[in-house]
């Protein structure tokens, strides 16, 4: 032994007590992972002997037109899911924050509800709601407005703003609570002293509010990006990416392809390509966080 | 970080690669039918016990399989039944994990569509039944243009012809639901001419009525409207050809095209449900039950549901030819077939079983519980009105040779695209010459490497 190791056991027992953690991990995410990539390179029906087929799965993706517009539709998804709740609310929380209501408690828990319901629910709850002769049609007819109800899930241009809504609806409660608890950490004396500077509510907000709960911002992005990247229950429930395919989205194509179409082979491709990106948008977003704190 | 990624890309790969291809140990060969080996008699087959998938969960259909496994109990108290059932969207995506495992479950009901029956035939996994078929007589009771939805060759690349690998309990057949009372308002009588029938929709419409509805939000549902038209234009081997998924038929004829025109054309008149595209399947024939709509092309599935609330209102014809004196041709199939596993211990009492609830008795039971025995339907005796215009409809059309079979079975992709098509068709998204090539691409594609 030489008196240049560090007190304690030696370093690589450290590995040893890793193990069992590792172990797990291993077993139930890393080996799946490798497995679907591996099927990715197949062309197997699920039951007969898979053909090798290298990469074509993934050029597949890149040449289908169907597949490259459900990536696309899941883009225009992360506008409704992130962007739409990130900007509504940013404005509950800073008004909650702000107005020192009495039953703060009771309003997080309502703008959290639709969190605390199960997605399917939701979206079953929905379909009713844009149907023909369903609430928002009903609605609109006792407005006057009768030249605007159609069947909402029914229209290609209208299909997927429909679905996202129901996205924005059901997140935008998370987003808010996340940033209500990032505002109540600010410290009243930076409130005082931009008082005393002469600025306004919104100049404060800007100055102030937003600046500090960039770190919340960075997590409500995250969950939200990946919740839109992901849709799946509510395409399923609402249209099955219909009309056309005009709401397809990857998370669906997976399902549908590995269950529906018994192309297991090209539904693998899909859901690593889709892990990839969705790896690639969160990292992405996380750098940008990180960087503005430095 | 970088070289822990390393690593673990390393470890990921070496994990794959190290695992074999998929589905290698997959059975090579299908299994051979063994005429000699059949037994019939299931109550000297020893002690058993038979696992049976079924999806027959609601209504009437749940009602017939609790009785007759009752029966069947207690007639072979050897035998003893352990039921799965789920629904039907749960049975097709689950039955494909469970017929790859070791022990499957002894009886299952297979969709007829190639996704489901041909793959796990293509796979060896079902027995070929033709040995029971003569041993117990199913051929002598069953209509050939019922059986052949569940034959497949052995390889299970052709459909509708070769081996018989399952049994339905149920027939189907796709018509015209319509609601008497309105007819009557309207002066007018269930249609015998096709004319006859565009010429009424045209009268309804005039009259204020929904002329006919329709809820196309799942996709699927269009697909039984379209087949009715299109039967009315397109030859009939025509159809099975396109249908089945076999070469030497084509989507791009002039019948199709005009079959595509027709239906834009009913959208132009404003003949179905305002928003069709964004109305689920269930509303609308809910809201045809509550007396929204003078017509519904539908399958004869509905018809207890229908007839529970319309009553003696609701009346039922088989899509009309172009003279009253034409054949009957009509969309239309079986319920799930009863599919025996190839690695069920127990063929004899599973043969026995299926026999059991398909038999002349089972008949009768099917009957009674208001749904639509796909055998014998001649001989059983149901009160006047809906229930008897449909059997009478599926018998003759039945008699006659001329059920088409559904669109969708024609490749494993088919459902999707035709459903998907047909909902950019109704919404005019795509002319009826987009459609068609559509429909044409992919059939072309299935049925060219299908060999």
């Amino acid at each position: 032994m030489t008196a240049s190791r560090p007190p304690g056991e030696p370093r690589h027992i450290a590995y040893l007590y890793l193990l069992p953690a590792f172990a797990v991990y291993a077993a139930f995410l890393l080996y799946p992972i490798g497995r679907a990539v591996q099927l990715s390179l197949y062309d197997w029906d699920g039951l007969s002997l898979g053909r090798w087929v290298g990469l074509d799965n993934y050029l597949a993706i890149l040449s289908d037109e169907g597949l490259r517009a459900a990536f696309g539709h899941a883009l225009v998804l992360i506008v409704f899911y992130a962007v739409g709740p990130l900007v509504i609310g940013l404005a509950l929380a800073a008004i909650l924050n702000h107005a020192k209501v009495r039953g703060l408690g009771f309003f997080r828990t309502v703008v959290f509800l639709p969190q605390v319901i199960a997605m399917v629910v939701v979206a079953v709850a929905w379909r009713r709601v844009y149907a023909p002769d369903g609430t928002l049609n009903t609605l609109l007819g006792a407005l006057g407005l009768d030249s605007l109800t159609r069947g909402w899930l029914g229209e290609h241009a209208f299909a997927l703003p429909a679905v996202g809504v129901v996205g924005t609806w059901f997140e935008t409660g998370l987003v808010a609570v996340l940033l209500l608890a990032g505002m109540s950490r600010i410290p009243m004396e930076l409130y005082e002293a931009a008082r005393l500077d002469g600025a306004g509510a919104v100049r404060e907000f800007f100055a102030v509010t937003l600046p500090s709960v960039r770190g919340e911002i960075a997590v409500a992005l995250t969950l939200t990006v990946i919740a839109a990247l992901r849709t799946f229950d509510l395409v399923y429930v609402t249209t099955r990416g219909g009309p056309g395919n005009a709401t397809s989205v990857p998370s669906y194509e997976v399902y549908h392809r590995a269950f529906g179409l018994s192309q297991i082979g090209s539904a693998a491709a899909i859901g690593v390509t889709l892990t990839v990106v969705i790896f690639a948008i969160s990292f992405g977003i996380n750098r940008f966080a990180d960087r503005g704190v430095a | 970080m970088t070289r822990t990624l390393a690593v673990l890309t390393a470890a990921a790969l070496t994990l794959g690669a190290a695992a074999c291809a998929p589905g290698s140990s997959a059975p090579p060969a299908a299994p051979s039918a063994q005429p000699s080996a059949v037994r019939t008699d299931a109550a000297a087959l020893g002690k058993v016990t038979l696992t049976v998938w079924d999806q027959e969960v609601r209504g009437g259909q749940a009602a017939q399989m609790k009785q007759l496994n009752a029966a069947f109990e207690a007639k072979y108290p050897n035998i003893t039944l352990n039921r799965v059932s789920r629904s039907f969207d749960d049975l097709n995506t689950t039955l494909r994990l469970a017929l790859s495992g070791n022990e499957p479950p002894d009886v299952v009901e297979a969709n007829n569509g190639r996704s489901a029956m041909g793959a796990f035939v293509k796979a060896g996994q079902l027995l070929p039944l033709n040995a029971y078929a003569q041993a117990y007589g199913w051929q002598d009771r069953y209509p050939e243009s019922v059986l052949r939805y569940s034959r497949y060759s052995a390889d299970g690349k052709v459909f509708g012809e070769g081996n018989l690998y399952g049994l339905p309990q149920v027939g189907e057949v796709v018509g015209l639901f319509y609601n008497a009372a309105k007819l009557t308002e309207l002066g007018l009588r269930p249609p015998t001419t096709w004319a006859d029938f565009q010429a009424g929709l045209a009268k309804a419409k005039a009259a204020g009525e929904v002329p006919m509805q329709l809820g196309n939000l799942d996709k699927w549902p269009a697909v039984h409207v379209f087949g009715t038209v299109q039967s009315r234009v397109v030859p009939a081997d025509q159809i099975r050809t396109l249908a089945f998924g076999r070469k030497g038929a084509s989507w791009n004829t002039p019948e199709n095209t005009e079959a595509a025109r027709q239906l834009v054309d009913w959208v132009d008149k404003g003949y179905f449900s305002k928003g069709f595209n964004g109305q689920g399947y269930d509303p609308a024939w809910q809201a045809f039950r509550d007396g929204e709509g003078v017509y519904l092309i539908a399958g004869t599935w509905l018809l207890a549901d229908l007839h529970k609330t319309l009553g003696k209102d609701l009346g039922f014809v088989l899509p009309p030819g172009a003279t009253a004196g034409a054949a009957p041709i009509a969309t239309g199939g079986t319920g799930l077939p009863f599919a025996i596993t190839a690695k069920s211990p127990n063929p004899d009492a599973a043969a026995a079983y299926i026999n059991f609830v398909t038999s002349a008795e089972a008949m009768k039971v099917l009957t009674d519980t208001g749904n639509l025995p796909a055998a014998d339907t001649a001989a059983q005796t149901v009160p006047a009105g809906p229930q008897q215009d449909v059997f009478t409809a599926f018998g003759t059309v039945t008699a006659e040779n001329g059920l088409v079979p559904y669109l969708d079975y024609a490749t494993p992709t088919f459902a999707d695209t035709l459903g998907a098509a047909l909902q950019d068709l109704l919404a005019k998204k795509a002319t009826p010459q987009e459609f068609l090539a559509t429909l044409e691409k992919d059939y072309k594609t299935f049925a060219e490497s299908n060999g």
